[in-house]
């Protein structure tokens, strides 16, 4: 049965009526036209999906609207008008961290999520950071290095 | 905790690169520059098929036969709701052929009476509401009559429930030779040793699953879709509606990972929704999802070769043969081509006095097999190279040296008695990563059981078409536009799926005519806009539609100053003095063969039987970088696959039927699996290629898996004949494994 749901997005109040076991995923691409957040797995597996559910980070695609409810949720479309989004972009391309850049969303929002956590990652905790999202083409090498580019850059300009 | 100094090195490896657009030109094709996507895609922004929306725009879901091998019986379909269809077989109007035109024409559009393997496709349902397609599909109902399948490469070559290829299950075969008759030499040698290497499926797994969407434009029907090679979805599909093959346009969106897995795959995608258009005339949408993405599409040929090797006394190699069987599954499709590749690229990159191998694509009732970076080739490498490791244990000789004796050089005799055209650097990479790695060392110390392993591999690639096929059958063609405000287009069929063709290629233009990167224009082709550059595919968009715009840009810079807008085309030419034969594939089957070396180190876990990863070192030969951090993400990208497909990336098909079908079930490396990668060159320039530059997108992915298996091998002390080896896998070697898999023929 459909259910007003009223929650944050991006930093503005919105609802949606819909059903409480539609997935977040879908809510955020076809109510909202969010298309940043791919759908890759969806089980929960690949990241590609990844947004921010009251600052942590979450596979959109096993959430269900009634989780959502009175909740904050932040999408790359949110997190890249950001000055620390835009940093991480940034060094996504200035590392050569995106091929067929399906991926890359998911792998931006979680850099977001561990440089909101740690200022001052090392590579392992990089590795870490992104070890929730599956990427196909880089081998993960030049992410990595995007990563610690934005942590680098990050500390300079924002965190001095 | 990471120090400034580790923090220095990041910033000073970006700022190495990246020169400022109008910097482009003056700093040559090798420097790394922002890639022209990479912002769109950062950002989120870059839309890809699924994110596309038409106005009343319909959705379709596939309906597939759920029996491995059977006649169908009877299809009942209820009362559709309005505005919803079932298309099937019946819906190809008059005079369209119900075929897809791929390599051979053999793959139906739509199941017709047979069924060959499970997942082919029956019909396509389509209507408003998705959620609608999945109760409607509940009540579609397929009787069948059950037929006995074969479903490995064995029980089709016994032809289990009876042949239904040909009267032997062979798609298709060949035969090759060099130097003195084997079975000769086999009567006389001292000694001669019997090896079979098996290889399993791999699933491309690009993130981005199989999506389409079809319109209908000014009466041509418009297909917008994730794919690697538009021309061949519109020559596949277009007599299917019996018309004009330029009333169907297809227009490539960006396309989130391919890898050979939407080379010919889209076909299966397009056919069913081109009928449903020609019916329905509205926009529909099919995006697969990841289940039925993984369970119903191709996947990398398994295969079993058996390697048959006469040797004195020493371990002296003089002569091999081998039989080479590819499960090629119900169709034939591309499969031909992906056996020859193999079987040219059987001896690896070595030489031996004589040698012989005859391949068999065999017809099974699995889901048919096709493209999947290397092409067929990355199984005859890692069997000879996987051969070659057993025979040195036997003979006790470190495996380095026992393959470094036999090492292809410039102007050696190749098995289709060709030469080698360029000089081999693979002396040069043998130094550069047993320094880089401390080989010698580590193989001596680790040896053989000490949980401890260092493996090496050498491997190579044939660029683009195999012999004059560029010029015989592709005829690729492509076109440099200039416009009057100084701005140049682009006009090939090449797409970008995440290799960085799309910089590539605008990259060669920029700095063969001496202007900004911004000025050069290349968009996502339409078949209707762009000339027939050839496929996506083989390693050769750089290679050969890149060497045309670097000729076209040469002519264009000529005529700048004195002409405000023109064109100027090129079509490739197979140089002289490099003959083939198609018919008996004798004679130079490339020109230009990239080649690699790789060296892996990994560490058993005693308890666990978890295979740690404490080095990759790779060198290879891509003949020039035309950006040197494009070819960087190449080479991780493919040496992570190659891992992948010899260690975790499992997929059993059993009895016809896939039994990973998940993201969870089907494991391939995370960010935690593999650590940085130590990436080295050595290039040694293409005549043909722009800058030099040859092909390499495949080449990274060819050898890898062997010098994993070898460091492993050792590490355990067990010849390992068999991949994937996932980590229970290890354990059962370890507990129930051989430390030799040679079988000596008694004389």
């Amino acid at each position: 049965m459909d259910k007003r749901i009223e929650f944050t997005l991006n930093g503005k109040k919105v609802f949606v009526v819909t059903d409480p076991l539609n997935r977040l995923l879908d809510v955020i691409r076809e109510h909202f036209g969010l298309t940043a957040a791919k759908e890759g797995c969806s089980e929960g597996e690949c990241g590609a999906c990844s947004v921010l559910l009251n600052g942590h980070l979450v596979t959109s695609c096993i959430i269900p609207m009634g989780a959502v409810d009175g909740q904050n949720v932040e999408t790359l479309e949110g997190v890249r008008e950001t000055e620390l989004g835009k940093i991480i972009v940034d060094a996504y391309a200035d590392g050569g961290a995106v091929q067929c850049g399906f991926c890359i969303p998911g792998m931006v929002m979680a850099t977001y999520y561990l440089l909101m956590n740690n200022h001052n990652p090392t590579e392992e905790e990089c590795r870490v950071g992104i070890s929730g999202n599956i990427c196909r083409c880089t081998g993960y090498d030049l992410i990595i290095k995007s990563m610690m580019l934005a942590a680098e850059r990050a500390r300079r300009i924002l965190w001095a | 905790m990471s120090d400034k100094k580790n923090n220095f090195e990041y910033e000073e490896f970006v700022e190495s690169f990246n020169p400022r657009d109008d910097e482009t030109p003056l700093c040559g094709v090798e420097t790394a520059i922002h890639r022209g996507d990479a912002y769109q895609k950062a950002t989120g922004a870059q839309k890809y098929v699924a994110d596309l929306k038409f106005p009343d725009m319909i959705y379709a879901r596939m309906i597939r036969a759920q029996v491995v091998r059977g006649k169908i019986k009877k299809i009942t379909v209820p009362a559709l709701p309005k505005g919803y269809y079932f298309i099937t077989e019946k819906d190809i109007p008059e005079g369209g052929k119900n075929c897809l035109n791929m390599i051979a024409s053999d793959w139906k559009c739509f199941a017709a009476g047979e069924v060959r393997f499970k997942g082919e496709t029956i019909g396509l349902l389509c209507g408003p509401n998705r959620e609608q397609l999945f109760e409607l599909e509940k009540q579609i109902k397929i009787e069948y009559i059950e037929e006995e399948a074969a479903t490995t490469i064995e029980e089709g070559l016994a032809c289990k429930g009876g042949a239904f290829v040909n009267d032997n299950n062979i798609h298709c075969q060949l035969k090759l030779e060099m130097g003195d008759n084997v079975d000769e030499i086999f009567k006389t040698a001292p000694h001669v040793f019997e090896d079979t290497i098996e290889t399993g499926y791999q699933e491309h797994l690009y993130l981005e699953t199989n999506g389409m969407i079809v319109t209908k434009e000014n009466n041509k029907y418009i297909l917008y879709g994730s794919l690697q090679c538009p021309f061949y979805v519109r020559k596949s599909t277009y007599t299917l509606l019996n018309i004009p093959i330029e009333d169907v346009v297809v227009r490539q969106i960006s396309t989130g990972g391919a890898f050979g897995g939407k080379e010919h795959f889209p076909d299966i995608l397009a056919g069913p929704l081109l009928v449903a258009e020609h019916k329905i005339g509205k926009p529909i949408k099919l995006i697969f999802q990841r289940e039925e993405d993984i369970e119903y599409s191709v996947k990398r040929h398994p295969s079993k070769i058996v390697f048959k090797t006469a040797t004195d006394d020493e371990g002296n190699i003089l002569a091999m043969d081998s039989i080479v069987y590819y499960n090629v599954g119900g169709y034939l499709a591309s499969s031909y081509v992906v056996l020859q590749r193999g079987c040219f690229h059987i001896m690896g990159c070595y030489k031996f006095p004589s040698a012989r191998t005859r391949g068999y694509g065999v017809a099974t009732n699995c889901y048919p097999s096709c493209a999947f970076r290397g092409f067929g080739a990355p199984q005859a490498i890692f069997a000879i190279e996987t051969h070659m490791s057993h025979l040195a244990k036997h003979f006790g000789i470190e495996p380095l040296q026992y393959k470094k004796k036999y090492l292809i050089k410039q102007g050696d005799t190749t098995i289709t008695n060709g030469k080698v055209v360029e000089e081999v650097q693979c002396p040069k990479m043998i130094e550069q990563l047993t320094e880089a790695s401390d080989y010698y060392r580590k193989a001596k110390e680790y040896g053989y059981g000490s949980y401890k392993g260092i493996g090496i591999a050498f491997y190579n690639h044939g660029g683009a078409f195999t012999g004059n096929g560029e010029s015989a059958i592709i005829k690729g063609r492509v076109r440099l536009t200039k416009n009057a405000n100084g701005t140049v287009d682009i006009f090939c069929g090449q797409t970008e799926m995440g290799q960085g063709i799309n910089t590539a290629l605008r990259k060669i233009a920029a700095v063969t005519l001496g202007i900004p990167m911004s000025k050069v224009n290349f968009n996502a082709p339409d078949t209707s806009i762009v000339p027939d550059s050839g496929p996506t595919a083989a390693s050769r968009s750089t290679m050969v539609p890149g060497y045309l715009i670097e000729k076209a840009a040469i002519e264009m810079k000529e005529r700048w100053n004195s002409e405000d807008s023109f064109s100027v085309e090129r079509q490739y030419q197979h140089p002289e003095g490099y003959p083939w034969d198609q018919a008996t594939f004798q004679g130079y089957a490339y020109l230009g063969y990239g080649w690699g070396c790789a060296i892996v180190e990994v560490e058993v876990d005693k308890r666990t039987s978890e295979v740690h990863i404490k080095g990759v070192w790779s060198s290879h030969d891509v003949g020039n970088c035309i950006d040197k951090r494009i070819v960087h993400g190449q080479v991780n990208g493919g040496i992570a696959q190659g891992i992948g497909w010899a260690s975790t990336e499992l997929i059993q098909n059993i009895n016809g039927k896939f039994k990973e079908k998940s993201m969870s079930d089907y494991i391939v490396p995370t960010s935690m699996d593999i650590p940085e990668q130590k990436v080295f060159f050595a290039n040694s320039p293409y005549e043909w290629g722009p800058y030099g530059a040859k092909g390499m997108g495949e080449l990274v992915f060819n050898g890898v898996g062997a010098a994993y298996i070898d460091a492993l091998s050792r590490a355990i002390n067990r010849d390992i004949s068999k991949i994937p080896v996932p980590s229970e896998y290890v354990c059962d070697h370890v507990l129930h494994g051989t430390n030799s898999c040679l079988i000596e023929e008694k004389k």
